[in-house]
């Protein structure tokens, strides 16, 4: 009896967290534009989105930057990771520090501080300037998940891979990258729904030559709730949902 | 006379402050199979590390083959480890495995592939070779460990507690195995174990270590009968240590009392002893002979012990007693069945006698 | 590709050290510095040093925002504190088979977009949205709620929204919590409450504050939350910071709220430290 409430209080949350989601999803199929009810299945909003160019556009900026931002960052975070893992060196733990802290400092902050870097070195806000700010927001993620997973190998295999002849770079390739290539890969798709999603930083950093799809949406939801929405907002749940699906499967422990 | 394939010249090592290793010297001949015993902490893997490269030394030196290599890096020297996790690379073959340290030195395809098949021959596992780490058993990943290893015909192979993991049937087969292989291959083995058993039943000879410093180099019959001190004395097999006193010297004759009984015994160490000196009396429980009252006469009664039985263990093959003296000493002894005594019947609380064979002990300084 | 040692140690090195110098240090330096310098109408800043940033931001008005903030950040941080715990407790406490799939379940809402889910909420709570449909259908009440553009929509939104954030960490500490000391407590005679509150709550704590340190500052600095659904009403921190680099146009200003808000961070994981030094207390676990 007692132990009835764990279930059913879990329920209760996990409908309060799916709920409106699956209604926005529901009602993306809605035959009707204003009202709250039903009236039948219809699939016009998703035709206008197929037909919307300039939204297919932006949706396609969005895929390119968090493409580009996740690959450069899972590059520069995977490396830096086997770095600070292996090597002493000064500001090793400066470095480890900075990074930590990019994750707890406000999206607020990070995104103001890269607008006036960008100011400071008069580049002009578009693809470039989201595109380093999207890496910057990533890598902290992408070295965490990494060292998370560096630190739990048998550090043997290092010292048996030297005592055999390899080169550190020879341990790296035929080694770490092996063994790390599943943290890697959720990394990855883990940096892509971050950087998909993002709203904050991209709202200081980006400029009227490249749009993406948050801040559009953005815009759009301030002018309240449309079919046309739902189904835009239904889309990309999907393709995060399936990326972060991904990036945790990548991540499970073998058993 | 044939420089040693290993030298250890006055070898210390700290960490922090804390010496490791202090003062270590030793030679190794090449073919050996020498083991390095000591409890945990006494040095012995920080000894092996630094043989392999993984440390340098704080003060002396590594000299291989005639050369000093405390400055070469592990794989430039031609020592190479057994660890003992194995550290196989899991997402390699049992092949790619032991073919790495070839791999890594550029070795031609064909020769890669004869030397790699010979090396998985030798521990017969060649039908093994496209297998995972993680599809193998304990005992077989050992062997692909070593097979890595030697493939690369290393000069010296260190091995870390390569048994540990191991139950025990396993264990023993495992030590005979190695035994072979050492003898097939004719590298020199250092084998590094806080086993006295397995030490004492692969080794050519022993390295005894307690407390970084090495106690006593010997074979495996020197360390057992004749231990150098009391540590190794202690490590190496069960022992009964009686505190004893020297009554009087006579030559190379001693008058030594002990467990209430005097003696007269041999300084077969011929040590520099003074009348009234306390020394250690070593005998080993197999050497006691335990009998009944009944069985004894008054005569052979003056150099027995007496004494009443506290526990009975028996182990199968033999019993062992544990017998405390009227002075309150424990004596631990062990009987073995054989035609002497068939039955070996004893009850907790029955007074007995021990007896040990005159010559049998050994005096060590306290 | 043949490399030497050194060189794999400079690239492994360097490519991070540079990047995170550049583009994380070097802006937040920035921000520092160009909260001191004078604001202008003309351009975005005159070369003048001066504190007198920081004095304006103290103006009595930022105060009040400041000190509003700060307490809709506590309610927020507290509820999702209550509402979160007793879940990753249960969740901890399940049968692995189900547990990965609960985990699974909570990581969705935790990686999809917040604003997404911010306007999945908008729709629930709007006039003519399913929550006032129920509630007049079930006869609770006879008219629509007008619960959109009101400080209780945004407070929805925000647990809404930073509720995962919060229940993961308590997860993640609870999962490795050995359940075998609740039962040498009720052995001992400890009844339900106190083998909770005595053994297991002092446990959970790191979770607890990881917990609060992603809610906490990002219940205020998420100004999109309090636009989509309090409208022109609510003005947080964050939208307090963000007006003054667009329509405001005080970036100095701006700049000097931003590094006291860093500071402000700072002094809380600071006295955290301070109170629990233990060396190898991680911040996630």
């Amino acid at each position: 009896m007692k132990r009835l409430w764990q279930p059913a209080y879990m329920s209760l949350v996990f409908a309060f967290l799916y709920l409106p989601i699956i209604v926005l999803v529901v009602f993306s199929f809605n035959h009707t534009t204003y009202s709250g009810l039903w009236h039948g299945f219809t699939w016009t909003w998703y035709k206008e989105l197929f037909q919307d160019t300039d939204l297919q556009t932006i949706a396609y900026h969005s895929l390119l930057i968090s493409t580009f931002a996740s690959t450069v960052a899972v590059c520069i975070g995977a490396l830096g990771a086997v770095a600070v893992f292996k090597y002493r060196f000064i500001g090793r733990q400066g470095l480890h520090a900075l990074i930590m802290a990019m994750i707890i400092v406000p999206d607020l902050i990070i995104g103001i501080a890269l607008l006036l870097l960008y100011h400071f070195f008069d580049l002009t806000l578009g693809f470039f300037s989201l595109l380093i700010a999207h890496i910057t927001f990533c890598l902290p993620f992408v070295f965490v998940v990494v060292y998370g997973r560096i630190i739990t190998l048998d550090k043997n295999l290092f010292e048996a891979a030297r005592d055999l002849g390899a080169e550190d770079i020879t341990i790296f390739k035929k080694i770490m990258l092996p063994l790390l290539m599943p943290a890697i890969v959720a990394a990855w798709f883990l940096s892509f729904t971050m950087s998909f999603d993002d709203v904050v930083i991209s709202f200081f950093v980006s400029g009227p030559s490249y749009q993406i799809l948050p801040l559009y949406i953005f815009s759009q939801v301030k002018l309240g709730v449309t079919p046309e929405i739902n189904a835009l907002c239904s889309m990309i749940l999907l393709i995060t949902c399936i990326a972060a699906l991904a990036g945790q499967w990548f991540l499970r422990k073998k058993p | 006379m044939k420089q040693p394939v290993l030298a250890l010249s006055t070898v210390s090592k700290a960490f922090d402050q804390e010496t490791i290793l202090d003062n270590v010297s030793l030679t190794v001949e090449a073919g050996e199979f020498i083991t390095i015993l000591g409890p945990s902490g006494c040095g012995k893997t920080t000894l092996l590390r630094l043989v392999a490269g993984f440390e340098q030394p704080t003060q002396g030196d590594i000299v291989i083959e005639g050369r000093v290599v405390n400055t070469v890096a592990p794989h430039k020297r031609r020592v190479n480890t057994v660890f003992q996790s194995y550290a196989l690379f899991p997402h390699m073959t049992v092949y790619d495995n032991v073919a790495f340290g070839l791999s890594c030195k550029n070795v031609p395809r064909n020769e890669i592939d004869r030397r790699v098949m010979d090396a998985l021959k030798s521990v017969r596992l060649d039908h093994f070779a496209t297998r995972k780490p993680d599809q193998l058993s304990g005992g077989q990943q050992q062997r692909v460990a070593i097979a890595r290893a030697v493939v690369n015909e290393p000069l010296v192979l260190l091995l870390d507690e390569p048994l540990s993991a191991l139950d025990y049937r396993l264990r023993l087969d495992m030590q005979l195995e190695l035994k072979r292989l050492q003898r097939q291959l004719g590298i020199t083995f250092i084998l590094v174990t806080h086993d006295q058993e397995e030490a004492l039943s692969i080794s050519d000879r022993v390295v005894v270590m307690h407390d970084g410093l090495v106690q006593q180099v010997g074979t495996p019959r020197q360390i057992y009968e004749t231990p150098a001190n009391l540590q190794v004395a202690r490590f190496v097999g069960a022992a009964n240590i009686f505190e004893a006193t020297i009554e009087g010297i006579v030559d190379q004759q001693l008058d030594v009392s002990f467990a209430g009984r005097s003696y007269r015994l041999k300084n077969k160490r011929s040590l520099a002893l003074q009348t009234g000196q306390a020394i250690s009396v070593l005998i080993r429980p197999e050497d006691f002979s335990v009998w009944d009252r009944t069985e004894v006469d008054s005569e052979e009664k003056a150099h027995m012990i007496p004494a009443v039985v506290e526990d009975v263990i028996y182990k199968g093959s033999t019993v062992d007693l544990r017998l405390r003296t009227e002075s309150g000493e424990l004596i631990q002894a062990s009987e073995f069945f054989d035609e002497d005594d068939e039955e070996l019947n004893y009850r907790v609380g029955e007074p007995v006698w021990a007896e040990f064979q005159l010559g049998w002990e050994e005096i060590l300084l306290s | 590709m043949k490399m030497s040692n050194r060189q794999f140690k400079i690239m492994a090195i360097g490519f991070i050290s540079v990047w995170m110098a550049i583009f994380a240090a070097l802006p937040l330096l920035l921000t520092f510095l160009l909260s001191l310098f004078k604001p202008s109408t003309t351009q975005v800043v005159v070369p003048h040093l001066t504190l007198h940033n920081y004095v304006d931001a103290f103006h009595y008005l930022y105060i009040r925002i400041f000190l509003h903030s700060m307490l809709w950040a506590v309610f927020t941080t507290v509820l999702c504190l209550v509402v979160a715990y007793p879940f990753a407790y249960a969740m901890a406490k399940m049968p692995s088979k189900y547990r990965a799939l609960s985990l699974l379940l909570i990581m969705v809402p935790f990686w999809t977009s917040s604003l997404i889910r911010t306007y999945a909420m908008m729709t629930i709570i709007k006039a003519k949205g399913l929550l006032n449909h129920c509630l007049i259908a079930l006869h609770i009440i006879h008219a629509p709620l007008q619960i959109l553009y009101t400080p209780v929509a945004v407070e929805i939104g925000l647990v809404y929204t930073l509720l995962p954030f919060m229940i993961l960490p308590l997860y993640a500490n609870l999962e490795k919590f050995d359940w075998r000391l609740v039962e040498a407590a009720r052995d001992l005679g400890a009844t339900p409450w106190t083998s909770f509150s005595k053994v297991v709550l002092p446990v959970s704590m790191p979770g607890i504050v990881s917990g609060v340190l992603l809610v906490f500052l990002p219940s205020i600095t998420l100004f999109y939350i309090p636009e989509v659904l309090g409208g022109a009403k609510s003005f947080l921190l964050g939208n307090l910071i963000k007006y003054q680099f667009l329509d405001g146009s005080n970036w100095p200003l701006g700049a000097a709220m931003s590094t006291l808000l860093l500071l402000f961070l700072l002094l809380m994981i600071g006295l955290y430290r301070l109170r629990h030094q233990r060396k190898n207390a991680g911040l996630f676990v």
